[in-house]
């Protein structure tokens, strides 16, 4: 929340000097702005939904049970694919891979899911596509699926020292 | 057709809430409820974002850039980079814009996808979060593992992709 007020009170104070300046060049932005966020509206709907699913969805029991500690490679391909389809705010991923490393998870396999999580994001896939395109938009999420497997197994090898 | 398809995800989600809620109406409201939330989280978020990228879009003056993380920044682009996206906020989706506009202002991709990486591994926020539930040597891997890999990411994706083709389609137009 103070977050948000800190970031509305920067962007008032700097378009008041953009219009102060040149109010030519501040119209233009704000249009652009305003183009932006229309363009993009049903993607980010669809995001939003798609959060809510994934939360109501997927427990913290849910999740645990399918990626115990004992389950391995294969709990590493199913965090992963469970990371890559829900979408979380950033601050609940943490809090919630504690508590589902506390409920039996794995921390292996809870790392693939972190990874995943933060930076794949099948909902988010319309969106990106409209912004970077086809190729740049699937390249970069296998890219950071495949993060997700060497950080997991850089996990697996240190786990013993940690 | 086209608006179908520019609607195709959030027809496809709204019946799967639909679905959910048939279900189980308790886990369906739920879910209703908490995208409200995400809502609000949103909205506090994305307008200012959008309305910096505008600014940037219109006062940033593309050489200055260019020398902050174009082809020849070098160190210097990563460090901004490491900069936009360590000291962020939001969730992924938000950085796209911000990523495009550097982009089309002439920043390296190497250094527009190193700046995406920085945002989901090592947003400082995020970070603290992180040492609190697993600790800092964990963080310290996730981070370094991260960085590195998505630097080199960064110049994978620097030698695939021509700018220009990238920036087809200008997402701040009104068409």
């Amino acid at each position: 929340m103070s977050q948000s007020i800190f970031l509305y009170g920067l962007i008032v104070l700097l378009t008041g000097l953009s219009w102060f300046k040149d109010q030519q060049k501040t119209k233009k932005a704000l249009m652009k702005a305003k183009n932006m966020l229309v363009k993009l509206a049903p993607e980010l709907l669809a995001i939003l939904l798609f959060v809510g699913l994934s939360l109501s969805i997927l427990t913290p029991e849910t999740i645990s049970s399918l990626i115990g500690d004992q389950s391995g490679i294969l709990g590493v391909v199913i965090a992963s694919f469970i990371g890559s389809f829900a979408m979380l705010p950033s601050f609940v991923v943490f809090p919630l891979a504690e508590t589902l490393v506390s409920n039996g998870a794995g921390l292996v396999q809870v790392s693939a899911l972190i990874a995943t999580l933060v930076s794949v994001g099948f909902a988010s896939l319309p969106m990106e596509r409209r912004i970077f395109g086809k190729e740049f938009t699937y390249m970069r999420n296998l890219s950071a699926v495949l993060m997700a497997f060497i950080f997991s197994f850089v996990i697996w090898v240190v786990l013993p020292w940690l | 057709m086209a608006i179908i398809k520019r609607f195709r995800a959030l027809i496809i989600f709204s019946i799967i809430l639909l679905g959910l809620t048939l279900i189980s109406p308790e886990r369906g409201t739920q879910a209703l409820s908490l995208t409200g939330d995400s809502l609000i989280d949103m909205f506090s978020l994305l307008p200012p974002i959008l309305v910096l990228v505008g600014l940037i879009d219109q006062w940033v003056d593309k050489q200055v850039l260019i020398k902050f993380m174009g082809d020849d920044s070098k160190f210097l682009g990563v460090i901004v980079a490491l900069l936009l996206g360590g000291l962020a906020a939001g969730p992924m989706y938000i950085a796209f814009p911000i990523a495009i506009t550097l982009l089309k202002k002439g920043a390296n991709i190497r250094y527009v996808v190193f700046f995406l990486g920085v945002w989901t591994t090592a947003k400082l926020p995020i970070v603290l979060f992180e040492v609190a539930a697993f600790g800092w040597k964990y963080t310290l891997i996730h981070v370094s593992v991260g960085l590195i890999f998505f630097y080199f990411v960064g110049v994978f994706f620097e030698k695939r992709f021509d700018p220009d083709t990238l920036l087809k389609e200008d997402i701040t137009s009104n068409d």
